[in-house]
């Protein structure tokens, strides 16, 4: 599909859009089955993420998936998929365990943003960002994003430190939300439609950047079914091509690799 | 990732001296108390309001001399700016302005020195440049000072205060978050030890990498500290927050700091914790 003609804006609509599929609703297509686990262990099993074990063939995965509700009643047990740190906790235990069974860990990114709740603070949701891509940045295992739909500030990008960053061609990825960055920078958040295009948050611009690796297509169809079963169909082929060339590689590459695309983010000059 | 209230700032060292005839330069509001205090009497108290014992936001300078011994800071050579990834036209201008007023390059400062003869990587960060806002030059000089303590066997010591990610530029400043964390996983696998220390205010995307991630997480009294910022935490839950929130102290009752530090005991205690690393694998 052309979408050039696509404005920044219309793509932070068709990201947030309520019909737009999930990461379960992809997750059932990509994986021969789904076995969902739950909880942190310490404080309780937050629904924002959800974490499991899924296969493709022989092929093993952990699976973290930041998952906004697909009614407004699961909407409200999921948090509107805005993660509160027991979230991130549960997400580090499986990456954990990922790296002892040896599977590659595949996540999903698409949140508004980590929850800025009273509770949230008194539990250390900063500290819980930066332990989860303290963890994702060490890990023994590759590690493989999907941005989906969201994937909007710190909240994002504690689930965003992969081997590859793949990002669906419609999916944003920002520092904030555009209403949130024009109220910072301009003290006026009713000017989100102007903040969008000037933010650089679409695909086309983050492949640019080198923040992300690959843009996997949409196709245009009406039909959601039809729409889901496209668009996994396309990340599960590249999840396919990428796991298999990185089961060549030793567990230190995969980590320097990783290392390495985000000690470079970001150019600058030298003065 | 901002935060809400921006309280008044000690005056710059360059404004010191620029202001010295102008009588109204004398005298600072505290922020608190809203007395108005002597500038002298405030700088000779640690930039501590005489008054009610509030702590004003200190210049990079002022705090590297607090804390490091005399003639012993030795800044990193690492001079970098932004290429403005976003392209807003008025932030260059911004940047050339806040260079001028401050006198500092950009919201950090990095080297070595020595403290009570111990000799450490130190990060300092500044309010006074942008909110100490993390670009991609606080996030490039904070990764670089890292690989410094792991390349020199030091250890690190990173004074936060910051409103968080940059928004001028962008996913960038976002992606710095990313770069420090993965920076620390090195320093934490060589055996290096890290303390971090959060001044008011440390809050959004330094608050969740680098500035929660020390081996010993030290904080000012009363420093505001937290992810969201109040005002967004406010419209959110739909109602107004309980006194004391997101300070040092509700920290510390949460357990998400290790001690809280006067301002006049902070050079001493640094160094007992350094004291105490001494003889590992790592870098002490």
């Amino acid at each position: 599909m052309s979408n050039t003609k696509i404005t920044a804006w219309e793509k932070v609509e068709i990201a947030r859009n309520p019909k737009r599929p999930t990461a379960l609703d992809y997750i059932e297509q990509i994986f021969d089955e789904f076995i969902e686990l739950h909880g942190d262990r310490a404080f309780k099993d937050d629904k924002a993420i959800c974490c499991g074990l899924g296969k493709i063939g022989t092929q093993n995965f952990t699976i973290i998936a930041e998952q906004k509700g697909r009614s407004t009643k699961e909407n409200i047990e999921r948090n509107f998929g805005m993660p509160n740190p027991e979230s991130y906790r549960k997400a580090i235990r499986f990456m954990k365990q990922a790296e002892k069974f040896k599977r590659p860990v595949i996540t999903f990114v698409d949140t508004k943003g980590a929850y800025p709740g009273l509770g949230a603070e008194e539990r250390g949701q900063g500290e819980a960002i930066a332990k989860s891509m303290f963890e994702m940045a060490k890990l023994k295992v590759p590690i493989i994003v999907v941005v989906i739909g969201e994937g909007s500030s710190g909240g994002a990008l504690a689930l965003g430190v992969g081997n590859k960053v793949f990002m669906l061609e419609n999916a944003i990825y920002s520092i904030l939300s555009p209403e949130g960055f024009s109220s910072i920078l301009w003290k006026d958040s009713s000017r989100a439609k102007e903040a969008a295009e000037k933010m650089k948050l679409t695909a086309k611009d983050l492949y640019e950047f080198k923040v992300i690796d690959k843009i996997i297509k949409e196709p245009k169809v009406e039909e959601k079914e039809d729409f889901i079963k496209k668009v996994s169909k396309n990340i599960k082929k590249e999840i396919t091509l990428c796991i298999s060339e990185m089961n060549e590689k030793t567990s230190e590459e995969i980590v320097e690799e990783r290392y390495q695309k985000f000690r470079n983010m970001g150019e600058y000059k030298i003065l | 990732m901002i935060v809400d209230k921006i309280k008044k700032r000690e005056p710059s060292a360059k404004n010191k001296t620029s202001n010295i005839d102008i009588p109204v330069g004398k005298w600072i509001k505290c922020d608190k108390c809203k007395e108005i205090v002597y500038k002298d009497d405030v700088r000779e108290n640690l930039s501590i309001c005489p008054n009610c014992g509030h702590y004003f936001r200190m210049h990079i300078n002022r705090r590297l001399k607090m804390i490091l011994d005399e003639d012993t800071y030795k800044k990193f050579d690492i001079n970098i700016d932004t290429n403005n990834p976003l392209e807003i036209e008025e932030y260059p201008k911004k940047l050339k302005a806040l260079r001028e007023k401050t006198g500092l390059q950009e919201a950090v400062a990095c080297g070595t020195g020595k403290i009570n003869g111990e000799e450490v990587v130190i990060c300092v960060m500044d309010s006074g440049f942008m909110m100490g806002s993390m670009g991609v030059v606080v996030g490039e000089k904070i990764t670089y000072a890292i690989e410094q303590a792991i390349a020199l066997k030091l250890p690190l010591i990173i004074f936060c205060v910051s409103g968080g990610a940059r928004m001028q530029e962008g996913i960038i400043s976002l992606m710095q978050m990313a770069k420090t964390t993965a920076a620390l996983t090195k320093l934490d696998e060589a055996g290096g030890l890290y303390i971090s220390v959060l001044t008011d205010p440390t809050y959004g995307g330094v608050t969740a990498s680098f500035a929660s991630l020390g081996d010993i997480v030290l904080a000012e009294p009363g420093a505001m500290i937290g992810f969201a910022g109040q005002r967004v935490i406010e419209q959110t839950i739909g109602e107004s927050l309980p006194e004391g929130f997101q300070t040092a102290e509700f920290l510390l009752e949460h357990g998400f700091i290790d001690k809280i530090v006067e301002r006049k005991d902070l050079k001493e205690t640094l160094y007992k914790l350094i004291q105490y690393h001494k003889g590992g694998s790592g870098n002490v």
